[in-house]
């Protein structure tokens, strides 16, 4: 058919916010077929109230056209420097092969996280009756697969010369210390998609993704890692996206209804908390694992948590928002926290996808500088004998399987809040059967919703009832080795991806591939 | 409310119930002052075992690389059970004195407070 010709002239350019408009809440419709409330049937259950939808502010205003554009020209510049990286052996240029675990612990820990959050944002994206915030929930999903892709395709190249990398999806859902990652998100994912968008946009991703990101990032610049700094850099301008985006949900929410209110506290308190039992394993990377150190733990927590935190719930204060319960403890334990952690993975080296070692003598030293009132009295000791027993041919480690937190799932290592040499024990008992935690923390969380945590898949107890090994194995033959079979099971290289590092089979390619020696003076 | 769920009277599966263990239950296991081995213990056991054999056999088998190990005197030894301090009866089984599925034994060793008193 032709077109007819009018004389007019072309219309003009609609404004940056007409077309915003017209490209996200003039995409969606009233349904009349079937009633709203059983298209979006997940919105109303967690007793959030929402008026007025079109009161969703996107920050960005950024709709799907702009949005292929920027991230299509983000990846094009990011696959260049790769491909420059690996070209010239640039996996050779960090410090040592120690900052090599930093990479498995991210890989396995990390990357998947973002891809259990491209999963929830787009199951989000389907479950508000909001076009806008649908629509920003589908870009946050996006950007979480690509983080996802960027990170494996970055650290691949790592996982051509070194070894614990190959397999980080089949270990992230079995292995025991990944299920700390693993069902901090499940936890997330199985609530509403209100009580999810608060936990990971709001309380992980405003709250304490510098505590994530900025460690990993500066790390890898400090230790001569080009590559992993440049994913970094890929995704720096997704997250200070995603920053905003949560702290508009929250916001959006808070001034809504007032019954929003005390459901929101709640979440805070509880997703602060899960945040910050995740956020262990980063202390122990940032104080034992980087060769080059970036900032201690706890100068880390100071600065991104006590000072910049504090500042930000000050200004939640007019919504009747207060700091999140127990902020007060994970400050008490800023001093202790890294070397508990450490310390644990030093005795499940064997089970570990990763290297674990004792510190050098002139890292004790930063380490007792870093942390004067506890280092030395506390924690030298230890790693003192460890030393000298591995001199002697006998490297410490822990035969036994740990008791576990119900909730966080971390094995029992954190101390009383007012007393770091006594372990900190909290239990209830709940339809005649009784649970464990670490701390108050966790055991609120419990009892708030007693029903899902039951259901627990706790790595430890898993392994006790026989399910952790590989189907058809016999655990009634002659000579069968459960912790043996348990590490086939994970899809580890046993003897190769965990263990002591000195003269691990990394440590060793390490010297004779550089010519330098395993731990850089 | 137990659970915010989509249906009322939504219920979890008791993922630990103690008949999943194969004929034991679970005990944790935690030294009070000796926290080289970093966290609790968590072992299966038979309910019927002996509080004795646990002195005897179980909980030395469990730290053998503490130097502290060899030099516990068991006739000082203090013991909790959720933290309350009993006396349990070496003779009796561990569900005779109390201590059932997923119960938490500590105990304290006089005298002994870790590598160079560090609690390590």
């Amino acid at each position: 058919m032709n077109m007819p010709i009018t004389p007019q002239k072309p219309a003009k350019k609609l404004s940056l916010k007409d077309n915003y408009n017209l490209l996200t809440r003039g995409l969606g419709w009233e349904t009349s077929y079937q009633d709203m409330d059983k298209v979006f049937a997940q919105d109303k259950f967690e007793g959030i109230k929402i008026h007025d939808w079109d009161k969703w502010e996107d920050p960005f205003r950024l709709t799907m056209d702009a949005y292929w554009k920027y991230q299509g020209e983000k990846e094009k510049k990011l696959y260049a420097i790769v491909d420059a990286f690996q070209q010239n052996n640039g996996q050779f240029n960090v410090t040592d092969a120690r900052y090599i675990n930093t990479l498995k612990l991210f890989l396995t820990g990390v990357s998947p996280l973002e891809y259990q959050a491209h999963r929830g944002f787009a199951m989000v994206g389907r479950n508000f009756r909001g076009t806008s915030a649908r629509i920003a929930a589908q870009m946050q999903a996006i950007d979480e697969l690509r983080h996802a892709q960027t990170q494996a395709h970055t650290i691949s190249h790592y996982n051509k010369f070194f070894s614990g990398l190959h397999d980080p999806t089949h270990m992230f859902d079995r292995v025991w210390y990944l299920s700390v990652p693993k069902s901090y998100f499940e936890d997330a994912m199985s609530a509403g998609p209100f009580e999810f968008i608060t936990a990971i946009s709001f309380s992980f991703e405003y709250v304490l993704t510098n505590l994530l990101f900025m460690p990993f990032m500066s790390g890898a610049a400090y230790n001569g890692d080009m590559a992993t700094v440049t994913f970094g850099f890929s995704a720096q301008s997704d997250e200070s996206r995603h920053m905003t985006l949560g702290l508009e949900v929250v916001k959006f929410i808070l001034e809504q209804d007032p019954d929003n209110v005390p459901i929101v506290q709640k979440w805070l308190d509880k997703w602060f908390w899960r945040g910050y039992r995740l956020l262990t394993l980063v202390s122990m990377m940032m104080d034992y694992m980087l060769p080059k150190k970036v900032m201690s733990w706890a100068e880390a927590w100071e600065m991104y948590f006590e000072q910049n935190g504090g500042a930000l719930f000050n200004d939640l204060a007019r919504y009747g928002i207060r700091m999140p319960k127990y902020h007060e403890v994970a400050s008490k334990e800023k001093h202790r926290l890294s070397h508990e952690a450490w310390a644990t993975f030093y005795n499940f080296s064997h089970a570990a996808a990763f290297h674990t070692w004792v510190p050098e003598e002139s890292e004790m030293k930063w380490l007792a500088e870093k942390y004067p009132t506890t280092f030395d009295s506390l924690y030298r000791p230890r790693f003192e004998h460890w030393r000298e027993q591995q001199q002697k041919g006998e490297r410490f480690s822990n035969g036994t399987l740990p008791m576990l937190c119900q909730v966080c799932q971390v094995p029992m290592f954190f101390t009383e809040p007012d007393d770091p040499t006594k372990i900190c024990f909290r239990e209830t008992t709940y339809r005649d059967e009784k649970f464990h935690f670490c701390s108050d923390g966790c055991k609120d969380i419990f009892g708030n919703e007693p029903e899902k945590y039951v259901q627990a898949w706790l790595p430890v107890h898993q392994i006790y009832q026989g399910n952790c090994f590989r189907p058809g194995t016999d655990p009634t033959a002659p000579g069968f080795e459960p912790l043996a079979e348990v590490l086939q099971y994970y899809g580890f290289h046993v003897g190769e991806d965990g263990g002591e590092y000195l003269g691990s089979l990394d440590a060793r390619n390490w010297t004779q591939w550089t010519g330098k020696p395993a731990v850089a003076e | 409310m137990s659970v915010i769920a989509l249906k009322p009277g939504y219920t979890g599966e008791m993922k630990d119930r103690v008949e999943n263990f194969h004929g034991k239950q679970l005990l944790y296991i935690g030294w009070e002052d000796h926290l080289m081995y970093c966290a609790p213990m968590c072992i299966p056991i038979e309910g019927s075992t002996p509080f004795g054999a646990l002195i005897q056999s179980v909980i030395p088998s469990l730290y053998p690389a503490h130097p502290d190990t060899a030099k516990i005197d068991w006739n000082t030894v203090e013991w909790f059970r959720s933290g309350e301090r009993f006396t349990p009866d070496p003779q009796q089984t561990l569900i005779a004195n109390g201590l059932g599925h997923k119960a938490n034994l500590r105990f304290r060793t006089p005298g002994l407070t870790g590598l160079k008193g560090s609690c390590s």
